[in-house]
């Protein structure tokens, strides 16, 4: 049934990783096969951020095939030169895990189509994101787990999304789990509740004009979506407004940007979510325990209604 | 009460509350004899008295645990419960089959007191999903907002919300009250069954959607009606059932109730007469 949860802070920033962390650990039992945080972290934004793998977890519970730390390693210096052919300099490296990457990137260029397209071009290799602020970090097990494995406690930032993932539709796998990126758009990500019921003619349709899909999870359609939306020039508000009618099936889901925050609910209602919003505060969730745990006073809560879309900025 | 001893069966029944409506067309129920209530055990029940109070804490228990002392507490006779820090837990107060004034001072999450039978609940702030389904009879009075869902497949008793609810209201119900103060969602009354539902605010698409019998009453704009839901003549009986039940609930003091709209099911989707399919057959 996947969980999802979202925070916006007005006005300041906070241990937002800390925070989410708490969310989607409340949210666990809806599905631990996975956990994804889009974190938007304070950043000088002058250089890109770029979170991709190079392969998969192969742990526990995962559908993907175990591959030699070795053919990672060839991955990631074929990245590497790839970057320098198009101009971009590394300017701090991380290596979190064996198949898990972090870096920062000085890179010119504003349209990052390009750029993905060759990266991805490499078998195996998947950006999670790209932006100046957003990181998604995703991975098998449960909020906890995820946290403590890439150490995003301490991550400070204005706001961020979140999702805990029990595997229906497709593998028990880090390209299958969420947030999505909204590629090619920089610092754009999705998490999503629900079931896409035209996801195939919307794929068809999508890749037909160029748009790029990295695994065969429906919800995957919704960063597409919206990408392809704004790549014709409508605002993000008016993409998810859109794709009210544009998607079919029951869906609630949340987008974040650099500077906002949106949710949006299909018309039939047919997928929990729970709302807190306050002058400095917006938090939200798929149960009203998410959003207990991190504030635990008595406070005003409510479900947005059936069609609702609402965008919040920093 | 009325005398239960100088009224005829079903109206003993009416008359203790357990059946407010009479009741036609195909229907499987029985109705409780009065007279035999000294042979009837009621399993889970405990007698309690309304004026010993104590506090319950759950903040550290689990929704099983605090079930579980609730149900202990009734059995020491505790007739009134306040509990602290519910803090949206999920099932909390389910399955309280007998009288009890129960305060909940917080929110609950999901499914909270479902299936019960008999106690009178306010919850000073929200609830999730499922709230109430199934209560079969009592009072719960919610005094913020509530979630989708709300009071799904109600048998009876009344159920009070004083803010707004999300879709799915009174899904499949199939007796007592829903009162919402505010705003209800979508697919509001959908295939309900019997009972009324009482919305003074807004509401969604799709209003009374497959609706099987039931009434529904409306004080402000309606999305969209459902399926074979349509308008009916607001009677003067209605209105004054309408301000005697806001006035119970406590809330809508001075809504005008004339204006209400009145909803029920057309009666063109489903069968409506008494047979069941084996009679049908010999009549033809």
């Amino acid at each position: 049934m996947c969980g999802i949860a979202g925070l916006i802070h007005r006005g300041k920033s906070s241990k937002v990783g800390h925070e989410l962390q708490g969310m989607l650990q409340a949210l666990k039992h809806r599905g631990e096969d996975s956990t994804g945080y889009a974190l938007y972290g304070d950043t000088d934004g002058k250089n890109f951020i770029m979170r991709f793998k190079v392969g998969e977890n192969v742990g526990e519970g995962s559908t993907s095939v175990a591959e030699d730390v070795s053919v990672y390693d060839k991955r990631k210096k074929i990245v590497d030169s790839y970057l320098n052919e198009m101009g971009a300099k590394i300017i701090k490296e991380e290596r979190i895990l064996p198949y898990s990457l972090r870096y920062e990137i000085e890179y010119n260029k504003k349209d990052l189509l390009e750029f993905s397209q060759k990266i991805e071009s490499i078998p195996g290799v998947e950006i999670l994101s790209m932006g100046k602020s957003l990181e998604v970090i995703k991975d098998l097990g449960n909020a906890k787990m995820v946290c403590d494995r890439y150490n995003l406690d301490k991550l400070v930032g204005t706001h961020a999304i979140g999702h805990a993932r029990m595997a229906t539709e497709s593998g028990v796998d880090i390209k299958s789990a969420h947030p999505f990126w909204g590629y090619p758009f920089s610092d754009v990500s999705v998490v999503h509740n629900g079931q896409l019921t035209n996801y195939w003619n919307n794929r068809r349709a999508l890749e037909n004009k160029g748009m790029r899909f990295m695994s065969e999870c429906d919800s995957e359609l919704i960063a597409v979506y919206l990408a392809e939306k704004m790549r014709e020039g409508a605002s993000l508000e008016e993409g998810m407004k859109e794709s009210l009618s544009g998607l079919d099936g029951v869906f609630t889901y949340f987008v974040a940007t650099k500077d906002s925050l949106g949710m949006a609910k299909d018309t039939m209602a047919a997928k929990p979510l729970v709302l807190y919003e306050s002058d400095d505060l917006v938090a939200m969730g798929s149960e009203e325990i998410a959003i207990r745990s991190i504030l635990p006073q008595e406070i005003d809560t409510y479900d947005p209604f059936d069609g609702e879309v609402k965008v919040w900025q920093i | 009460m009325a005398n239960i001893k100088s009224v005829s069966k079903k109206t003993k029944a009416q008359a203790m509350g357990m059946h407010t409506e009479v009741l036609t067309g195909r229907t499987q129920q029985k109705f409780f004899n009065p007279d035999e209530a000294e042979n009837f055990y009621y399993f889970g029940t405990h007698d309690v008295d309304f004026n010993k109070r104590t506090d319950l804490d759950v903040k550290d228990m689990s929704a099983a645990e605090a079930n579980k002392e609730i149900d202990n507490l009734m059995s020491q006779g505790y007739g009134t419960i306040v509990i602290k820090n519910p803090q949206g837990k999920h099932s909390l107060g389910v399955g309280i089959l007998n009288k009890l004034n129960l305060i909940f001072e917080g929110s609950l999450g999901y499914f909270g007191m479902g299936s019960c039978d008999g106690p009178i609940v306010r919850i000073n702030g929200r609830v999730g999903w499922s709230c109430a389904e199934n209560l079969m009879a009592g009072k719960v009075v919610i005094e913020k907002n509530a979630g989708s869902c709300f009071g799904a497949a109600i048998r009876g008793g009344d159920l009070i919300c004083k803010g707004s609810v999300g879709a799915r209201t009174g899904i499949d119900m199939k007796g007592g009250t829903i009162i919402i103060g505010g705003d209800a969602g979508a697919f509001t009354g959908f295939m309900m069954q019997r009972g009324r539902i009482i919305i003074l605010g807004d509401v969604g698409i799709n209003l009374g959607d497959s609706m099987y019998d039931g009434t529904i009453f409306v004080g402000g704009e309606i999305g969209s009606y459902g399926s074979d839901a349509v308008d009916a003549d607001l009677t003067k009986s209605d209105q004054d059932w309408l301000k005697r039940k806001l006035k119970v609930a406590e809330i809508g003091e001075n809504f005008d109730v004339s204006k209400m709209k009145k909803i029920v099911a057309g009666k063109k989707l489903w069968n409506y007469d008494n047979l069941e399919p084996t009679e049908k057959k010999g009549a033809i």
